[in-house]
């Protein structure tokens, strides 16, 4: 029997009559890698905002080492997030920071490492996403696109996180630089033996760098099993979702 | 009829629905703020850049404003008080109006106008880009980091920049008193002197440190609520701007009730 990491059970999020999460129930184990793939708007950023406590669910339970999550006070979270690491779609990067203060901010703000020492590591682990120590003392802004997603990733790994949280990472790259970006995102995951969980809807990168797929639909899971089994499914909607065909069971809502 | 009073009712009830609900949101915003305007940790360095930002960069802007003012009121006042031969009072009713309501109301404007401006830019920036989102997934409370070095300086910074203000106002009056009135300059500088009451200037401080709140507050607020990409943005920067511009309209008033008021 595998370690469950995370364990989401019946949870429910609306904005307003917007039911966005409707009774998702999901598991991941410790050490694996699973996407969760879906349309846009299917509500896969809100299931990773919940599961972050960056936004409070309506009903249901997250637990994260078999405790629950929901409702904890401000040093639980603090704690909580100690453990995570997160790449956001657009980077997120802290335009007023410089690069190696951006991947450090964790060293310092909440490890309370000392500057010099931080800024080492900072260089270190920029180094293991292919990037040139001379770049740590550069803006976020003066980086192309790519660069600044292996800056962000450089942020998210700098902690040494235990789950570590995936938003579209491939979107705006170009297939190679994509495919550079996957085989880190896997080394990087490996490297730290952290629990992935990774959002996107481009399937060249879902099916790279999952153990495990789930896809999200209308709010609830309604598929999930491995890359072997994506490929085998009689599920229609998934049939449709990952050969991108505008026939099928799924209507795009405009 | 029915029909009438119910949609009169419904138009009446969803714009008051979202008037308290702001309400609430903005409540809770303030009180959120100010508890972590006194715990721990604090950002040293953060609050260092505004009072940097805040303070010293305008400066400039303060410093026009109020000679402008002080020589506009001397003008005026010569002209008026003309009419009833009470040109002598020139001096003292630009250290009045100078200290009790021009440097406070017209520097709150344009730190308004400057800094609300760029805080709410800056805040809903990061939060449309989810730099916001990052801080707390890196263990770090934007209220603290982003907020309260925000408020604690505008609160700060304003009465100093308003003192000096005062004192270029003055100067301002006393330029076109002495060199185009022709009063003499001693005389003028007595007049102002024996005029002099600490509570003109401690209110007029008083009132400085109430707008240098209601400034980095608005514009800390409305950053952090934007939503939606350069509009939302947009928006946020306009509403901070007017919105502190009116309260410290409103509250310059309340202020001057409570102080002056018989």
């Amino acid at each position: 029997m595998e370690e469950i990491k995370i364990k989401i059970s019946n949870l429910h999020k609306s904005f307003g009559k917007k039911v966005v999460l409707d009774g998702v129930d999901l598991e991941i184990n410790k050490g694996e890698s699973l996407v969760v793939i879906g349309g846009s708007g299917t509500g896969k950023s809100v299931l990773i905002k919940c599961i972050q406590g960056l936004l409070e669910p309506d009903k249901g339970s997250i637990q994260i080492d078999g405790e629950e999550t929901i409702g904890v006070d401000e040093e639980e979270q603090n704690r909580l997030h100690s453990k995570m690491g997160m790449l956001f779609q657009g980077g997120a990067l802290f335009d007023s920071l410089r690069v190696w203060e951006n991947v450090a901010f964790g060293l310092i703000e909440n490890q309370k490492m000392p500057r010099k020492e931080a800024k080492t590591e900072a260089i270190r682990v920029l180094r293991q996403v292919g990037l040139a120590p001379d770049v740590a003392d550069s803006y976020p802004s003066e980086l192309s696109g790519g660069m600044q997603k292996r800056v962000s990733l450089a942020r998210a790994i700098a902690t040494k996180p235990e789950i570590i949280f995936f938003d579209e990472p491939t979107t705006g790259l170009d297939p190679i630089m994509a495919d550079v970006i996957n085989d880190l995102i896997i080394e990087s995951a490996k490297g730290l033996g952290a629990t992935a969980l990774t959002i996107t809807h481009d399937m060249a990168s879902a099916r790279k760098i999952a153990d495990r797929i789930a896809m999200l639909y209308k709010g609830k899971i309604i598929w999930q099993g491995s890359v072997k089994e994506l490929d085998k499914t009689d599920n229609e909607y998934v049939r449709q979702f990952i050969n991108g065909s505008s026939q099928g069971p799924i209507k795009v809502e405009i | 009829m029915e029909n009438r009073l119910q949609s009169f009712l419904r138009a009446l009830g969803k714009p008051m629905v979202t008037f308290f609900m702001r309400l609430g949101n903005l409540t809770m915003f303030i009180g959120q703020s100010l508890y972590h305007c006194v715990t721990p940790p604090f950002y040293f360095k953060l609050l260092g850049r505004q009072f940097l930002d805040i303070g010293f960069y305008s400066l400039p802007v303060v410093g026009l404003t109020t000679v402008f003012a002080g020589m506009v009121i001397a003008l005026q006042s010569y002209t008026g008080f003309a009419r009833f031969g009470a040109e002598s009072a020139v001096a003292s009713v630009v250290l009045i109006s100078v200290t009790r309501e021009l440097a406070p109301v017209l520097s709150g404007l344009m730190v308004a106008g400057r800094i609300g401006a760029a805080m709410a830019a800056e805040i809903g920036t990061m939060r449309v880009t989810e730099q916001i989102d990052a801080l707390r997934t890196l263990s770090t409370n934007p209220f603290k980091y982003l907020v309260a070095p925000r408020i604690i300086a505008g609160v700060i910074v304003l009465p100093i920049l308003v003192f000096i203000g005062d004192i270029i106002g003055i100067f301002g009056g006393y330029v076109i008193g002495v060199y185009k009135l022709d009063f003499n300059a001693a005389n003028y500088i007595n007049s102002t002197l024996q005029d002099m009451e600490t509570l003109d200037i401690v209110s007029g401080l008083v009132k400085a440190a109430v707008f240098g709140f209601i400034i980095t507050l608005m514009g800390c607020y409305n950053g952090y609520k934007s939503r939606g990409g350069a509009q939302g943005v947009g928006e946020a920067t306009t509403n901070a701007v007017v919105s502190a511009s009116i309260l410290i309209l409103i509250f310059n008033y309340i202020i001057t009730e409570l102080f002056f008021a018989k």
